[in-house]
């Protein structure tokens, strides 16, 4: 059994909870000093830095929500003079509005060990290629995967996405053996790599797998497609990125990062704390970063922790799969959907807010499918005015999303009104 | 002659064109000349009747996106390459044609031609000049 940081990753429970308090402690106390959001939002609560002792007075601080980070954009949550921070990263907002994450330099090195200790428990080390299809640039996941890659010392290939054809040839020559790219973008290589015949050319043993849901049955589809052991990993920019948990050999949950990110499931109506092994939204307080350490971050994600003894030895509390969301967010292709951005390119382009997004999982491929009602304005008699007008939305969606949908123009009132709550989404997905 | 053409928005669902074209039979709107463009989700309808007004009122009452256009139609002699000296005038007339439908009538050795350009008025002059055939009003009807 291999270990990145194994003082860190199979510690001792009570050393944890010492370790964890006091970095607990130290940010607390940090932000309150250094943010005046914080301060603000702690004093409003009414509870001050002193007020956190233990771990468990940590569900005496308030919560923080993505709208807090909106309407802190972009400078409002950093904790640091700028002239420490060293990287900025970046998830698209619901509102068209970014969220931005600011890292120093000693963030960055942390983040690139979780993700170095993910790369370890899936097999890597030195001898290995690692093969990086996640995206570059503001998206976490090609920087994050890239540092722990460089952390463990393995022979980084940053691919970046796109461009299947390169991607497989670089693999079968330059003997790629672990792969980190999303879920749907592994099965699409998987599925190109069988089709060109180059199944028994690449030397791929494992691949970790994340920015979006998959199931057990896609796993087994992937590891017998590539031959590998598949792994998922967990994060969000907001946190970190990649790495705030990863799975471990025996692909039971995955190990959250604990010694910097305090995970805590609670009950998304009231707010409430609940004890191991419930079902409820993740939150995570980072207590070892210093330029943007969220505190009690609701990640709208919906699972499970469990402290259960794993068999690889760590002692890393474990996370359950994803079992959904508290919001309307739809992660398609690894990128964050909130019908709302939809909505909001569709009223600016003219068109009724009748509308309905179908996703759909076809080849293991998330699609995105938007129904936009006709009117008498878009219509034309000449099939160019209309593509011409069906190609503006297209590419306004992919400018406010990040992800091309297929537009599709329906009958007007076909799309069903309800009484209450409109229905604008149907996920087919069977995850 | 310039007339109205009925156009339609035709959603790619079993069932719609027959819809569409059922409202206007039942209404005893006589359609003279129709044409179909489709892509891969949605085609449009384009029709030639003999009463537009009430054709656009009906359809849009039962939910139908529906357009009036002016087009042009032309009545040809039935005899190969009248097409193509059509278009050829028009070409030379730096007319460009965004789609047109033909179709032969009850009045034997003749055909009619709807076409859709960008504008009418210049088309038609320069087709007259030619001694192109322009239809006279209500001709196309037999009326």
């Amino acid at each position: 059994m291999s270990y990145y940081q194994q003082e860190m990753e199979c510690a001792p429970c009570d050393k944890m909870k010492e370790l964890k308090t006091e970095r607990l402690v130290r940010t607390v106390k940090h932000v309150y000093e250094n943010v005046p959001y914080y301060r603000k939002l702690m004093d409003d609560h009414g509870v001050r830095p002193g007020d956190i002792k233990s771990l468990d007075d940590l569900s005496k601080l308030p919560f923080l929500t993505k709208d807090d980070l909106r309407d802190a954009y972009p400078y409002g949550l950093l904790a640091v003079p700028l002239t420490d921070a060293v990287r900025i990263q970046s998830t698209s907002g619901t509102t068209g509005k970014r969220v931005v994450a600011f890292y120093t330099q000693a963030d960055i090195d942390l983040w690139d060990e979780c993700c170095a200790r993910a790369i370890v428990a899936a097999g890597g080390g030195k001898d290995d290629v690692v093969h990086v299809s996640y995206g570059y640039g503001l998206f976490t996941g090609g920087p994050g995967l890239n540092g722990g890659s460089h952390k463990v010392g393995s022979l980084t290939l940053p691919m970046s996405s796109g461009n299947t054809e390169r991607q497989i040839q670089f693999m079968t020559d330059l003997g790629s053996t672990i792969l980190c790219c999303t879920p749907s973008y592994a099965s699409y290589l998987a599925e190109t790599i069988i089709k060109q015949g180059d199944r028994d050319k690449i030397k791929l043993k494992a691949g970790i797998f994340g920015a979006e849901a998959w199931s057990e049955e896609m796993r087994r589809d992937l590891e017998k497609n590539l031959g590998i052991k598949a792994y998922d990993i967990y994060g969000l920019t907001e946190i970190t990125g990649p790495g705030v948990s990863f799975e471990c050999s025996e692909q039971t949950g995955m190990h959250v990062n604990e010694d910097h990110f305090i995970p805590e499931i609670i009950d998304p109506v009231t707010g409430e704390t609940l004890p191991e092994g419930s079902k409820g939204e993740l939150v995570f307080t980072c207590i070892s970063k210093t330029a943007f350490p969220l505190i009690r971050y609701r990640t709208r994600d919906i699972c499970v922790l469990s402290r259960k003894q794993c068999s690889c030895g760590r002692t890393l509390i474990k996370m359950s799969r994803l079992m959904g969301r508290t919001d309307d967010m739809l992660i398609i292709r690894g990128v964050n959907v909130f019908p709302s951005q939809i909505e909001t390119v569709i009223l600016k382009c003219g068109l009724t807010p009748n509308y309905q997004i179908i996703v759909d999982r076809v080849n293991h491929t998330d699609t995105l499918e938007v129904r936009v009602e006709m009117t008498s304005e878009m219509f034309s008699d000449a099939i160019k005015n209309i593509a011409y007008r069906e190609n503006e939305l297209v590419s306004a969606m992919k400018d406010m999303l990040g992800i091309s949908p297929k537009v599709k123009l329906v009958a007007p009132q076909s799309i069903t009104r309800s009484e209450g709550k409109a229905v604008r989404v149907i996920d087919n997905r069977k995850i | 002659m310039i007339v109205d053409q009925i156009s339609v928005f035709i959603e790619n669902r079993p069932g719609t064109l027959a819809e569409a074209t059922a409202i206007l039979g039942d209404a005893g709107i006589d359609m003279r000349a129709l044409s179909i463009a489709d892509t891969s989700d949605f085609g449009v309808l384009r029709v030639i009747v003999n009463d537009p007004k009430r054709a656009l009122e009906l359809l849009k009452k039962a939910g139908f996106v529906v357009s009036i256009t002016p087009v042009l139609a032309v009545s040809l002699a039935d005899t190969p390459g009248s097409l193509a000296k059509l278009l050829r005038i028009l070409s030379d007339g730096s007319v460009s044609v965004e789609y047109a439908y033909a179709f032969i009538t009850r009045k034997e050795g003749n055909a009619y031609v709807i076409l859709r350009v960008e504008n009418n008025d210049l088309a038609h002059d320069i087709l007259a000049k030619e001694g192109i055939n322009i239809l006279l009003d209500g001709s196309i009807f037999g009326e």
